[in-house]
């Protein structure tokens, strides 16, 4: 009975109300915590899955070997993969497709990938404006790898004693 | 310069000089209205951590005119099965009373555009008429979320009117009079002779139902926009859907200043050695506003039923037995606490 009437004078008095505005209140001047995007820039793990890149070995020679593991590890069937017979009797790739639109960026295709070739870089912020732009050929990943190599090689290096 | 200007109109000079005198106040009122959307991303996002807009001008200065720029372009799309006429009367009808209002706002001793002697009686007037915009909106859409978001919004607006006139009903007890500009130089004498105190219930009861008359959060369950994403507008486009925030922000501030000129004293100095100035209005209306912004930042939305709990159950027993006090206080010895 006391308590009743405790909770109705109280609920009368705006006692519970006034707390959560004297919280919201003080929040009011707390330091913000945004981060202003473009200028500034939250902090990157060297596994971090953006986009993707075809390495080449020091000597210009392409990684991949069309072992086609990442074709039939990736869960969205995103890779496409033809191969032939090179003159100097190794297998090379004469395909290589990713489809960024259906990409999950699992990083699958990068964990089964037996020589390094394809990885995932820390680029996320690319942009397709027309219909087929994000579908990414060998061309078009080789020289995203060409473009970002050191600091590709870098997050491997940072990352090797983990894996 | 009067004079020359009176010469040119001749006989038009006074609907001329009352149109100039809506425009001073019209005009100022709008650009409060704009930046009162800029005011209110600013202080959530504030409370919530987050600096709010802030790219477009200085400071995010220049965002409500970014805002009303694409609104503007916008097309505004009218529902083939809606009764057009009455579809595009909704938002006229809900902006138009909000800002008729102002007519019998004092802001001064002397400033005021009409001063009239029933001027709460007009006001009460007028913000009633704006849920008519509201029922309106809403039919004329011709659909029935819009309709069903209408009703709610409509028995929300009415329930809560009457614990608002409810709790003026005790300004005009303490002030005889409801001349708006009376009733502030009725307060005169330091913050501890405002109606605020000897009112205070009636005060809060005010302020609160002003909360709930222009549907705002936390009872803002008409628009939802969490839950159901708009009520009786959901409709509506362009500018005929900003014109229905407009009125919802020009209705903020017409509520705010009536509480600041009934409860708080209106341009009265809050201190006798302080000069009497239209700084205090704008000051105390600008605090009333904060709070609104603050209570949006703050409280969980309310449930219907709790809304209504809370209107017809809480507010208008509340009021009744306070104007009750009131009156019987004024028949005792302690009759001048209430004046």
């Amino acid at each position: 009975m006391l308590r009743k009437v405790k909770d109705v004078f109280s609920s009368l008095m705006l006692v519970e109300l006034l707390k959560g505005m004297a919280l919201t209140g003080r929040y009011f001047f707390a330091r913000k915590i945004t981060v202003q995007f473009p200028e500034e820039r939250t902090p990157m793990s060297p596994r971090f899955r953006g986009l993707h890149a075809l390495r080449r070995y020091p000597n210009g020679e392409e990684r991949c070997i069309a072992c086609k593991l990442c074709e039939a590890v990736c869960p969205a069937m995103a890779i496409t993969i033809e191969s032939e017979q090179r003159e100097d009797n190794t297998r090379r790739t004469t395909r290589y497709d990713i489809d960024l639109t259906k990409c999950i960026f699992c990083g699958m295709c990068e964990e089964s990938c037996p020589v390094d070739s394809i990885v995932e870089t820390r680029i996320f912020d690319y942009h397709g404006e027309q219909r087929g732009d994000l579908l990414y050929t060998k061309q078009m990943l080789l020289a995203v790898g060409d473009k970002y190599e050191a600091q590709i090689a870098a997050d491997r290096t940072e990352d090797a004693k983990f894996r | 310069m009067m004079e020359s200007l009176q010469t040119l109109f001749g006989s038009s000079w006074p609907v001329v000089w009352t149109l100039a005198k809506i425009v001073a106040i019209v005009l100022p009122l709008m650009i409060a209205i704009a930046y009162l959307t800029l005011a209110e991303r600013k202080v959530i996002g504030y409370m919530q951590v987050r600096i709010g807009p802030n790219r477009v001008g200085y400071f995010g200065l220049l965002q409500p005119l970014a805002d009303g720029i694409k609104l503007l372009m916008k097309e505004i799309i009218v529902p083939t099965a809606s009764n057009k006429g009455l579809f595009l009367l909704g938002p006229v009808l809900a902006i138009a009373p909000a800002f008729a209002a102002w007519a019998v706002v004092p802001f001064d001793a002397t400033l005021v555009l009409a001063d009239i002697d029933a001027g709460l009686l007009y006001i009460l007037a007028m913000t009633s008429v704006a849920v008519y915009g509201v029922i309106i909106a809403g039919w004329a859409s011709n659909s029935k979320y819009a309709f069903l978001g209408s009703l709610r919004s409509a028995a929300q607006i009415v329930s809560y009117e009457i614990a608002m006139g409810f709790a003026l009903v005790g300004v005009l007890m303490s002030a005889n009079s409801l001349n708006l500009g009376k009733i502030v130089t009725a307060q005169a004498g330091g913050f501890w002779h405002w109606y605020w105190l000897p009112l205070f219930p009636l005060f809060i009861v005010y302020f609160i139902s002003a909360v709930a008359e222009t549907n705002r959060a936390p009872f803002d369950v008409a628009e939802g926009e969490s839950e159901i994403v708009a009520g009786f507008h959901v409709e509506y486009s362009g500018m005929a859907f900003a014109v229905f925030f407009l009125a919802e922000y020009a209705n903020i501030w017409l509520v705010c200043m009536l509480a600041a000129l009934m409860f708080l004293g209106g341009w009265l100095s809050p201190v006798p050695f302080l000069p009497d100035s239209i700084l205090w209005l704008f000051l105390k209306v600008g605090f009333l506003v904060f709070c609104f912004l603050w209570f949006r930042a703050t409280f969980p939305r309310y449930r219907y039923d709790q809304i209504m709990r809370l209107g017809w159950k809480v507010f208008i027993p509340i009021t009744l037995v306070w104007i009750i006090v009131v009156g019987a206080m004024m028949q005792t010895p302690w009759a001048y606490l209430f004046h």
